[in-house]
């Protein structure tokens, strides 16, 4: 039985095929719809700014935070997840990239972990640190990453789950227009902006 | 307490974003350089699938688990807003690797510097919430 359980286990923490993995996630929009709610991560944000005492200052965040309640377990939940799957279901491996990716990092002056004890795969460390925010390129992109995505995620009403997923899976054009300018600024960032901030 | 499946649902949706690595700074470059199909292929399936549940509930009328109407409110078209707002969150989601969900789990990873990162973020969401008024919709 417990060689069963073994196996099982082993054979859950090797990464998921793409298929398996889109099927659950939207299985999860779907638990949460028939729990008459929506799939949308980045609502926390808005959330956080409320309990904050946000509403006294703009409307966007005027509104009860404690009817949020489910979304922000879900979130705390997430990172628990977040826990058991690194550390409870990790991999054999770091995250296996394509050879092309691992090249165009390079060129970036990236370098992405082949074996385990080099990196995980999940999180370049070399510049995501703490010691990064003492420098100007850490501030770009730690700051002011997390900046663009905490403004453009509201401004859009929604990020991958709420649009992507849970918008495109009921045929909402203002979704694929979200979609679409997603691709825009990440495409931009990647081929364009990027480059030059890791110069720095 | 009615709470709790919400955090098991959520624990669930962790480990879903661990394993199929949509969490990995790396898996995203590879994304947008269009090196792989592994993104496109989980997001396209994850919509595939989706659809279908969406079109089942609409199809043959099913209550949620509660008893009420389950909400599939159209959104409002508009072009400026979700272009804008899409597109700067996109640039974001190139700089760091993560979009909201990833960044919750990379923090049970263990990942510290992501809290930073969340930080930043509703910040972002504040600076929104103060000027958006002033920003075409």
């Amino acid at each position: 039985m417990q060689l069963v359980i073994e196996q099982i286990l082993s054979w859950i923490s090797q990464p998921w095929h793409w298929a398996f993995s889109g099927f659950m996630i939207a299985t999860t929009m779907f638990v949460l719809l028939m729990l008459n709610k929506s799939f949308g991560m980045s609502a926390n944000l808005r959330t956080m700014c409320s309990m904050m005492g946000g509403g006294k200052r703009a409307s966007l965040f005027d509104f009860d935070w404690k009817t949020q309640r489910w979304n922000l377990m879900f979130m705390v939940g997430t990172a628990i997840g977040g826990f058991v799957g690194a550390h409870l279901l990790a991999s054999p491996e770091p995250v296996q990239v394509s050879q092309a990716t691992v090249a165009t990092l390079a060129e970036m002056g990236i370098s992405t972990p082949q074996t385990l004890a080099e990196g995980r795969g999940f999180l370049p460390l070399q510049i995501f640190n703490f010691g990064a925010l003492a420098t100007l390129q850490g501030l770009i992109l730690i700051i002011g990453g997390g900046f663009l995505i905490g403004f453009g995620t509201r401004y859009a009403g929604g990020c991958t789950s709420g649009h992507a997923i849970s918008g495109l899976s009921n045929l909402q054009l203002p979704s694929l227009i979200a979609v679409i300018g997603f691709f825009i600024g990440g495409l931009a960032m990647s081929y364009f902006f990027l480059p030059m901030i890791l110069q720095l | 307490m009615k709470l709790l499946k919400f955090l098991l649902l959520g624990i669930v949706f962790g480990v879903i974003m661990t394993k199929s690595e949509a969490v990995s700074w790396y898996r995203i470059q590879e994304m947008f350089h269009f090196q792989s199909f592994h993104m496109y292929g989980i997001i396209g399936s994850a919509v595939f699938f989706g659809a279908l549940y969406v079109a089942a509930i609409k199809r043959f009328q099913w209550k949620s688990w509660t008893g009420e109407s389950i909400q599939l409110s159209p959104k409002e078209m508009s072009i400026p807003r979700y272009l804008f707002g899409g597109t700067i969150f996109g640039l974001g989601w190139a700089m760091t690797g993560a979009c909201p969900g990833p960044m919750y789990t990379l923090v049970g990873h263990g990942y510290w510097i992501m809290l930073v990162v969340i930080a930043s973020a509703v910040v972002g969401t504040w600076t929104y919430g103060m000027i958006r008024h002033k920003l075409p919709h």
